[in-house]
């Protein structure tokens, strides 16, 4: 039985597929969904482009150059395609995607609860609730900033931040500040407080050290002639640490080629390794910088060797050479943060999606989506722009097309198979079993 | 498997580490290990020192047979020397760790081994244990591990295999960062 939905702009409740979460991913989602004919709404439950419109710092530009920001349909078609766009760019770049999907994108809805129901699952939302055969969680992959446990034994004198409630230097208490986290967040935000002429002191755990250019081309260029953004899930060698992989020490701008531990060290930053502990009062620090560093500089070595075969190839210009990551002294294993004068803590230590509201068992121990390459543990269940989904390339926004792509053709060949179960009823026994095989080798996508 | 890849692992059974990897993500609880070592105090500043039972894979384990060690300090020290002192003993256990990391790691590479040396030298004032001067910490100021690995690989790969074995080993763990170590007297 369906009721009318005024609240979507539809006669009915039911609709064959949600999309839920109007960011890239869910927009590309949308653009594909139609070109299938798909019938489907986007619930997204800010604006367009929620979490660049929210969860981004004033001096944020993208990592990847521009002639790389595109979707399914829609290429960047500035006239500054080597430049890095700012984020009100970006959001204007999504808005005008948006503006041309043919589906609904119903914003100001904020999906409550997601649960099987019948053959399909029930969406509940603020404004009121749709029965959908299949859902795309579109919803992100960095919902929440990832605080460590240690977080809560810091002392009431330091305040604490994270990514999401900084927005320029002016949020940092006078004094000085921890930045924990040596990725791209970590790095830029650091290098924007010690230019403000603030005391940073920088706590380096694992890091991925590449160069902003290589060879004559942007270092993206290179990952992706080389083949490596493409590297699909089911080809790397060791996914859990593929998909935990920290963000590449990169910024937004040509103006500099390394931002890693040398250039914030040369800006006057106190590097120090992973914050391991505290106590009482006492920041405890990691002895393993040294081998942190020099992991990231083998790393880096071996992925510009690789490039270099290609680049060779095609006749590059010579290979730039780099110094070794280089620690000034012995690294500091403890600071008082009274005596010290540690103020302000600014946790740069990644983020991780919110499913709280998913209300299926496909979530493991960790609360990590369970899926194979996007297909959830769910049947008509589908994730996009989570961390290698399907390839290397997935979490960007230049990446989510191939992958959108494979999911909604997988989408649509669940949404086209006749339901087994009734069908299972009423045929015999070898029928049933054989109609099991073939939805699971739906469910399977081995379309390599 | 030809010789060659049976030389290559260093007599290290890599398949075994591999399916316990797999087994244990399945069943993380398993995961869970006690170590123990059961000590006693002989005379002056020597103690003897046994290990032979602990936990692990959801049940009680056991060595192939019990050791035991002596620990003891130097006579500059007055003492009797009856063993190595106990700050010596964690250099073992660095390099002992440190050392069958790479061996591991290198037979998981497929890299051939043909020696690996090391020598360990840490640094301590002993202020700090004499209660001298309460700035001097009791424990190492630094530690330095100096490895001459031998093996069909680049001076690169070689690196690397140090470098990742240290990430993956417990001893350089626990002294790299603080653990919560609590010291219990029973009756
Ligand atoms: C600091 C930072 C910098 C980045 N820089 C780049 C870059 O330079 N280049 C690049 O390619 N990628 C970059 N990324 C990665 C990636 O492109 C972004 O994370 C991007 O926002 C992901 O898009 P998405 O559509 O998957 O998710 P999001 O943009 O997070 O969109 C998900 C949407 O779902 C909505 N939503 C969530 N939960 C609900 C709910 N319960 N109900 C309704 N709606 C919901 C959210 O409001 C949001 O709008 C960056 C990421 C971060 C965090």
């Amino acid at each position: 039985m369906t009721t009318d939905a005024p609240w979507t702009g539809r006669k009915a409740d039911a609709v064959d597929v949600v999309v839920i979460g109007a960011g890239h991913a869910g927009l590309a989602a949308s653009h594909l969904l139609s070109r299938h004919g798909v019938d489907h709404v986007v619930l997204e439950r800010g604006q367009v482009a929620n979490a660049w419109r929210q969860e981004r710092w004033n001096s944020l530009r993208l990592l990847t150059p521009n002639w790389q920001t595109r979707l399914p349909g829609k290429a960047y078609a500035g006239d500054d395609p080597d430049g890095f766009m700012a984020v009100p760019e970006l959001v204007r770049f999504l808005d005008d995607y948006a503006a041309g999907l043919n589906a609904p994108v119903l914003t100001e809805t904020t999906v409550t609860r997601v649960a099987r129901n019948g053959d399909g699952y029930r969406v509940s939302t603020d404004r009121g609730t749709l029965q959908a055969r299949a859902v795309v969680l579109a919803s992100g992959a960095c919902n929440r900033p990832s605080v460590p446990g240690i977080a809560g034994k810091l002392p009431d004198t330091v305040k604490q931040l994270t990514p999401f409630d900084y927005d320029s230097p002016d949020d940092v208490p006078a004094g000085g500040v921890l930045v924990v986290g040596a990725s791209a967040t970590g790095l830029q935000l650091a290098t924007e407080l010690l230019r403000a002429g603030r005391d940073v002191t920088l706590a380096a755990g694992e890091h991925v050290r590449i160069p902003r250019q290589y060879r004559g081309h942007d270092i993206f260029y290179w990952l992706q002639r080389c083949g490596i953004h493409d590297e699909r899930y089911d080809q790397v060698e060791d996914l859990a640490r593929g998909r935990r992989l920290p963000s590449p020490q990169l910024v937004g701008t040509r103006e500099l080629d390394l931002l890693d531990l040398n250039h914030l060290a040369g800006l006057g930053a106190r590097i120090t390794g992973r914050l391991a502990g505290v106590r009482d009062d006492t920041l405890m620090f990691s002895g393993a910088l040294r081998n942190v560093c020099e992991l990231a500089d083998l790393k880096m070595q071996r992925l510009l060797a690789q490039i270099d075969e290609t680049a060779d190839a095609d006749g590059a210009p010579a290979p730039e050479r780099y110094a070794p990551t280089q620690l000034p002294g012995p690294p500091v294993l403890t600071l008082d943060t009274r005596r010290d004068d540690i103020r302000s803590v600014i946790w740069a230590t990644g983020f991780r999606p919110d499913y709280h509201w998913l209300d299926v068992p496909v979530l493991d121990r960790k609360g990590q989506l369970i899926h194979e390459g996007g297909v959830v543990a769910s049947p008509g269940m589908y994730a996009l722009g989570l961390p290698l989904m399907r390839r290397r390339k997935s979490s960007f926004i230049f990446g989510i097309e191939d992958d959108a792509r494979d999911i909604t053709q997988h989408l649509v060949d669940y949404l086209r198979w006749p339901f087994p179960e009734s069908d299972a009823r009423s045929s015999s026994w070898a029928g049933a079993a054989s109609c099991r095989t073939t939805q699971e080798s739906v469910l399977s996508m081995n379309n390599g | 498997m030809n010789q060659a890849e049976i030389a290559a692992q260093n007599g290290v059974n890599v398949e075994a580490l591999l399916g316990a990897r797999e087994a244990l993500t399945a069943a993380p609880e398993a995961a869970c290990f006690t170590w123990r070592v059961a000590s006693e105090w002989k005379n002056g500043t020597h103690a003897e020192s046994s290990v032979e039972s602990f936990f692990g894979l959801g049940e009680e384990q056991k060595h192939v047979r019990e050791y035991r060690y002596d620990t003891d300090h130097p006579e500059i020290f007055a003492s009797a020397d009856k063993g190595s002192t106990p700050v010596e003993f964690i250099l073992v256990g660095l390099a002992g760790c440190l050392t069958a990391g790479i061996a591991a790691v290198a037979s998981h590479r497929g890299i051939r081994l043909h020696s690996v040396t090391a020598t360990v030298e840490a640094d301590m004032d002993i202020q700090g244990i004499l209660g001298i001067d309460g700035d001097v910490r009791n424990g190492f100021n630094s530690i330095t591990v100096d490895y001459r690995v031998d093996a069909d690989a680049s001076e690169a790969d070689i690196a690397a295999l140090v470098a990742q074995s240290q990430k993956r080993s417990a001893v350089f763990d626990i002294i790299t960062n603080p653990t919560d170590v609590h010291v219990r007297v029973n009756r």
